[in-house]
């Protein structure tokens, strides 16, 4: 789960993680009342979407008064970023974060989160602050730091000073560096983070450590211990329809295609998109509905991929192990009764109970071609959805 | 021979009595497994599936004398679980279970690499020696005997896979769902390695999908360890960055972990990759031909 900045800088606050003096605003009056509790400026504003490269996409902007301040709030606020995570349609700004410009004199990277292949939490750090670490990683990766944290020992002191000797920060430095990671580690392990991020964290020419951004993410499995977490959930944030699905427990994730995809299993249904694709079709979407689903939510999940707009045609494909594929037929059925099908639906079931499934749509009657195997079901969705798309046009 | 379990295996089930361990306790027994004991807190001395269930595994232990443990305990206990399997000193440990907090997974992890314990999983299906024993919840009907070692990141694609074997005639020396989870127990290289070893098999499956660097490092292992054919299919090669596909190790983020990389790894180290998830038994077939032992994996026409 993403959080916003301002949330990220609360949390770090109470850390002990220095952060730039700021508040939230909601509305361009908000902004000018944050702007003059803070004191004198300059400030900046930053529009708080769920995405990295904000300032790049002209989501940062300075202000020298509190009126200032008001006027680029309404600038910002409603207005659509596109950055290269959002993806071409962009996010609507909502809120604002409001904080007070600081001389920066060295922007440093920071971070943390859970190594896989050595399945710990690891430390990384560079001099090179600013940039993105993915294109510091490719263009200079000996300027990137790292440090694996063992978990029954915690970070260690050592550790963290050997960090700070290689970012070049000494005496009263090296001292808050270390306050600033032993906050950041008790943040990772207490609140269950995958990553704790400060891109820039900065060095001030008063010669302050200060968090100069705040980036959290979390364990979507440990939100059950983090009530508190959990309400940081914006789910404004989030494409309306991967909510819709949360609601149905389902794993769903929207794509740009127009073929909706309906899969048992996550690998599979991966597999599903990719041979869509080199059938010559676009995935509309990546739906798993879990190994043991209920008729219920089998029925959830069809609505939710027939409410698509841009669907053209469905495909289900059903490789059924525990999950039986007569259950699996019998949502569909009931879901189809209850909606208008105006599109092609092809299944493809294999598996447990696959007769018995096949049995079930033949005598409902409906309009559902089956298919022999997963490569059959992807070339026949393909064929009809074109012909639904080339019938569209010829309507128009 | 087999991989890690056999006729020989004799199974402590944690969570037995729960709906999903009671099911699959059931499928199991049905299949042949030998379960010696179950394990339940708070329902120790009652039986289940005429079979005894004990407060701890190591009562259980102590009586059945078993040799590997099925966990099926919810996301929260999970952990807790695996951690009490390898303070029994149980040597093959299988977590089916999904969705367990990554840091929970990083504190087993650190105990486990001190242990002598194998872990398969979690978020897995665990694995199955045809005709033999199936430790875990996949269909084992779509299975047959054979000689063709599989090993794979996703549960639904391995009985893809499996099923598209069978189909061809070539049966399966034993399947092992390694789970899709971005902290696991036992990895790609570690039953790479056991296949090589394993007389009976004579070529692998491998499974793998974005997120991570897994493939990779097999791809590496391989080139210079592996003396069997591999093939392999690597699943979202559509899949979009930044974006969590199901499992919670298939992402890709940060430019890394993408199919492409997989793919060009595991090429560059001889490995003959499906290009579509159709095609994963003729890609074995492709790779076994090309040694010159078609006829040999073959089981039955």
């Amino acid at each position: 789960m993403k959080i916003h900045e301002y949330q990220a800088a609360a949390l770090f606050a109470q850390y002990g993680i220095p952060v730039s003096e700021g508040m939230p605003a909601f509305t361009p009056e908000e902004a000018e009342q944050a702007a003059r509790s803070l004191g004198e400026g300059p400030y900046v504003i930053k529009a708080q979407i769920h995405s990295g490269g904000r300032g790049k996409a002209g989501g940062v902007k300075m202000a020298q008064t509190p009126a200032d301040a008001a006027a680029r709030a309404r600038e910002l606020l409603g207005m659509r970023l596109t950055t290269k995570q959002t993806g071409p349609q962009g996010k609507i700004v909502r809120r604002l974060l409001v904080v007070r410009a600081m001389r920066i004199e060295r922007e440093l990277y920071f971070s943390m989160t859970v190594d896989g292949a050595s399945g710990q939490t690891v430390m990384i750090a560079s001099a090179a602050g600013g940039m993105e670490i993915e294109q510091l990683a490719e263009q200079a990766p000996e300027k990137i730091f790292r440090a694996q944290i063992d978990p029954a020992l915690g970070l260690m002191d050592y550790q963290t000073r050997n960090m700070a000797a290689k970012l070049g920060l000494t005496d009263e430095k090296e001292k808050q560096f270390m306050h600033l990671a032993a906050g950041a580690y008790r943040l990772f392990t207490e609140k269950d983070c995958s990553l704790v991020e400060i891109n820039p964290l900065a060095v001030t020419a008063e010669g302050k450590l200060v968090a100069a951004d705040a980036k959290v993410n979390f364990d979507d499995n440990a939100l059950f211990r983090h009530a508190d977490v959990a309400s940081l959930r914006d789910v404004e944030e989030e494409d309306p329809r991967e909510t819709e699905a949360s609601r149905y427990d389902l794993n769903y994730v929207q794509l740009d295609g127009d073929i909706g995809c309906m899969v048992n299993g996550a690998g599979l249904a991966m597999a599903t998109m990719d041979i869509i694709q080199a059938f010559g079709g676009k995935p509309a979407n990546f739906l798993d509905v879990g190994g043991s689903a209920t008729a219920e939510k089998v029925a959830g999940a069809f609505s939710l991929l027939l409410s698509g707009k841009n669907v053209k045609g469905i495909f289900i494909n059903i490789f059924g192990g525990i999950m039986k594929c007569d259950v699996i037929a019998q949502g569909v059925v009931e879901a189809a009764r209850k909606m208008a099908v105006n599109v092609p639906l092809v299944m493809r079931l294999e598996g447990t109970n696959a007769e018995a499934g096949r049995r079930l749509l033949h005598a409902s009657g409906l309009n559902i071609v089956s298919a022999d195997d997963m490569a059959d079901g992807a070339r026949k969705i393909c064929a009809l959805a074109r012909i639904q798309n080339n019938g569209e046009e010829a309507h128009e | 021979m087999s991989i890690f379990i056999d006729g020989n295996t004799r199974v402590i089930v944690q969570g037995m009595t729960g709906a999903q361990g009671r099911f699959h306790s059931e499928q199991m027994m049905t299949y042949g497994t030998k379960i010696a004991a179950g394990v339940t807190p708070g329902k120790g001395g009652t039986e289940c599936l005429g079979v005894p269930v004990f407060d701890t595994v190591r009562q259980a232990q102590e009586t059945v004398r078993a040799n590997a443990s099925i966990i099926y305990v919810p996301p929260r206990f999970a952990a807790n679980s695996v951690l009490e399997a390898i303070d029994a000193e149980i040597p093959l440990v299988v977590c089916i279970t999904e969705g367990i907090p990554i840091l929970d997974m990083v504190k087993v992890k650190e105990r486990l690499e001190r242990s002598r314990t194998r872990l398969i999983g979690p978020n897995c299906p665990g694995l199955i020696t045809p005709g033999e024993c199936k430790l875990g919840i996949m269909p084992g009907y779509i299975c047959k005997k054979g000689r063709v070692g599989v090993i794979s990141r996703s549960g639904t694609l391995t009985y893809e896979a499996v099923n598209q074997l069978s189909g061809a005639g070539i049966g399966q020396s034993t399947a092992v769902g390694i789970g899709g989870d971005p902290v696991r127990g036992t990895g790609f290289i570690d039953t790479l390695r056991a296949f090589n070893d394993d007389s009976e098999t004579l070529a692998v499956v491998m499974i793998g999908e974005i997120g991570g660097s897994g493939e990779e490092e097999a791809a590496e292992w391989i080139s210079d360890n592996m003396k069997k054919p591999v093939a392999a299919f690597i699943g979202g090669r559509t899949a979009p960055a930044g974006k969590r596909m199901g499992h919670a190790g298939a992402i890709i983020s940060g430019g890394k972990g993408t199919a492409e990389s997989k793919v060009r790894a595991l090429e560059e180290a001889g490995v003959t990759v499906a290009p579509t998830p159709d095609r994963i038994g003729e890609a074995l077939i492709e790779a076994v031909k090309r040694v010159g032992i078609y006829q040999d994996v073959l089981t039955a026409k």
